[in-house]
């Protein structure tokens, strides 16, 4: 079967990248054994299954990489990268906040109004003021009633 | 009979009031999970492992085994009402269920799918309190190389069975093991894959991979592709109650499908979407109005229903007597034991018999309890489906960083839950099942230490691998389910270009 423009067509780039990555991590997870010192242990020592599945992960990116190259990829829907965007950016501006000490009540308002805005709600206002009570809720059911730990901040520390 | 005094003992446990309660809960809390597209039980109990570590340990165990069950009750409503199923053990439910109910027989598609499950569920938690004793007599004998010959079969079948392509799910299952290489090695005591972070060290949790992969991984993919779903939620028109017809066409599904999930359930390959399918096809065959599939047969709903719920209770005997996880699900439950210092296994049933004993029977309540929830209340539990995604996909990704910081306060570790939320989006755009790498994960580590152990008895010697027929067994097996799909696929191509 000689490929043919139409087996052209439908060679899978995202096969391509999964395969570059895999090899990637096999390279680290090789490098990574390497340096480990070990003074010498009976039967098999750390080293060796870190190497079977780096050795494995070299398998798996030639296979993945016959699959992209054969076109057996399923077709795929487009999508919308602003969705997704979005909800990171309100995940990283959680992590920011309470990496300052913003505390968690603020920080979950923000995640919440991403999240609605990212699945088309256009109400960012009254979805802030949502999150907010359902941080203050779960704030005061889990730190306070069920006493694990939540991040503090100026708001909760008032509570 | 050995079961049925341990059953018995199991039972008195399962009755305390608190247990009750925790099953209740439990129930109530799978089955809105269950009609809820989009979040599933292994999510579910994922959002509660964290919050669930200080609470008592049998109870939190039997609202896990109750949140297991109720899922698989409530995604039937959804994939009969609005076609799109909650998980992807109501598949096959959707296929004629969704017909009926189109036709307005939506109440007997209900109840059929409600009572089959219920039938199924009892006679598969049975097949399971019989199984079981037997099962930890075997696994008594067990040496380390026997369980590391189970756990490589498991490792095969989880990864060819999920996903479309052996390929992606053993690429998968292997982004679960690196995973699991990161940390210290517990028997020599070396840092692996720390790059000197300290938080490393402890190794990834189990808990902020899978709501990183399950919660947010799916939220972003919701929202990528929201455009693409219209949804049409279908009324509950007409009685709920089955007719005589109904009923005479409906009981032998249920059994069949018993029959079929139960089995496949408690095999490593596991997982629900077999027999479901399986028996979906089964009754197509049977059925005596074959003309009616694809327009609505009950058949096409009542047995899948029953198969899935048998093998949700199939799957539990290999968690509870090998500690061996066959779904995502189990593999939380596995997390879950494990949060509480449990290790599943013959010595579990040894050790702490109230417990394993006192989850076995809360089973047969469940499935009780989600019978009268089900059928007579399946009204509020279609409301629930009028929650505004927004908010719903909104409040998941809020309650999911909850319980990752209460679990480890640390920036490092909300790092590493949207870091896995975005793996689990990229894996699900270009399908690499999700599973496989939370099994990875959890029965990696477990994997290498039975190896090691097995090869530091005998002095280095590998043929210890297969010296036990037992093991010889379960490893060619592993072998030729590895290497199966890839000769069928080769022998299909090759009919198709005879053609």
């Amino acid at each position: 079967m000689t490929p043919d423009r139409r087996t052209l067509l439908r060679f899978d780039p995202a096969g391509l990248v999964v395969a570059c990555l895999l090899l990637a991590v096999a390279a680290v997870i090789w490098w990574d054994t390497e340096a480990l010192r070990i003074t010498s242990v009976y039967g098999v020592g750390p080293k060796a299954i870190p190497y079977a599945i780096a050795a494995g992960l070299v398998l798996l990116a030639i296979g993945n990489l016959v699959i992209a190259v054969s076109g057996a990829a399923p077709a795929r829907e487009s999508i919308d990268p602003m969705a997704v965007l979005l909800i990171l950016a309100g995940l990283a501006a959680l992590i920011a906040l309470i990496a300052f000490g913003g505390g968690f009540i603020p920080a979950a308002a923000i995640l919440f109004a991403a999240t609605s805005t990212a699945f088309g709600r256009r109400a960012p206002l009254t979805d802030l003021a949502i999150g907010a009570a359902l941080g203050l809720v779960i704030f005061l059911l889990f730190d306070k009633v069920l006493t694990l730990a939540l991040p503090e901040g100026p708001i909760e520390r008032l509570l | 009979m050995d079961a049925l005094l341990p059953l018995a003992h199991g039972m008195a446990v399962a009755l305390q009031p608190a247990n009750l309660l925790y099953a209740l809960i439990g129930v109530f809390l799978g089955t809105a999970v269950g009609v809820l597209p989009g979040i599933g039980p292994a999510l579910t109990v994922a959002l509660l492992l964290p919050v669930t570590y200080k609470l008592d340990p049998g109870g939190s165990l039997i609202m896990f085994a109750g949140i297991y069950y109720g899922g698989m009750y409530g995604g039937s409503t959804t994939a009969i009402l609005i076609n799109t199923p909650g998980e992807s053990a109501s598949m096959a439910t959707a296929l004629e269920g969704n017909k009926m109910a189109k036709a307005g027989r939506g109440g007997p598609a209900l109840a059929t799918a409600a009572i089959g499950s219920f039938v199924a569920g009892t006679i598969a938690t049975l097949g399971l309190a019989f199984l079981a004793p037997w099962l930890v007599e075997i696994a008594v004998k067990f040496g380390p190389e026997d369980y590391f010959a189970l756990m490589c079969l498991a490792f095969v079948t989880v990864s060819a069975t999920f996903g479309d392509s052996p390929v992606r799910g053993l690429t998968s299952l292997f982004v679960g093991l690196v995973l699991g290489l990161i940390g210290i090695d517990k028997l020599t005591g070396q840092a692996r894959l720390t790059f000197g972070v300290p938080e490393l060290l402890d190794g990834v949790e189990v808990t902020t991979l899978a709501v990183g992969l399950f919660a947010v991984g799916e939220a972003l993919y919701v929202a990528s592709r929201r455009r693409h779903e219209p949804e049409q939620l279908e009324k509950v028109r007409g009685s709920l109650w089955m007719t005589r017809e109904d009923w005479r066409r409906s009981w032998k599904p249920w059994l069949r499908g018993a029959l079929f999930g139960f089995p496949i359930g408690a095999l490593p390959a596991g997982g629900a979407e077999i027999p479901t399918f399986l028996s979906y096809a089964v009754e197509r065959r049977l059925c005596q109005y074959p003309d009616e599939f694809g327009k609505g047969a009950i058949e096409g709903v009542a047995g899948p229903e029953a198969a899935n719920n048998a093998s949700a209770a199939g799957t539990l005997a290999p968690l509870l007597t090998l500690g061996l996880p066959t779904s995502a699900t189990a593999a939380m439950m596995l997390a879950g034991f494990q949060q509480y210092g449990l290790n599943p296994g013959p010595l579990l049933f040894a050790e702490r018999p109230d417990l394993v004993w006192g989850l076995i029977a809360s089973l047969f309540i469940a499935n009780g309890m989600l019978l009268v929830l089900n059928l007579p209340l399946v009204g509020l539990w279609v409301r629930l489906l009028a929650i505004p995604q927004p908010w719903l996909y909104a409040g998941i990704l809020v309650f999911a960083t909850m319980g990752t910081i209460a679990a480890k306060p640390s920036v490092v570790e909300l790092t590493m839950l949207a870091a896995f939320g975005v793996l689990g989006f990229l894996m699900r755009r270009y399908d690499y099942p999700i599973a496989p790498v939370v099994v990875g994960l959890i029965l990696g580590p477990v994997a290498e230490s039975q190896l090691r152990r097995a090869l530091s008895i005998s002095l280095g010697d590998p043929m210890v691998l297969v010296q036990s027929p037992f093991a010889a067994t379960l490893l060619a097996l592993a072998l030729l389910a590895l290497i199966a799909p890839f000769v069928l696929k080769g022998l299909s191509r090759f009919r198709a270009e005879e053609d």
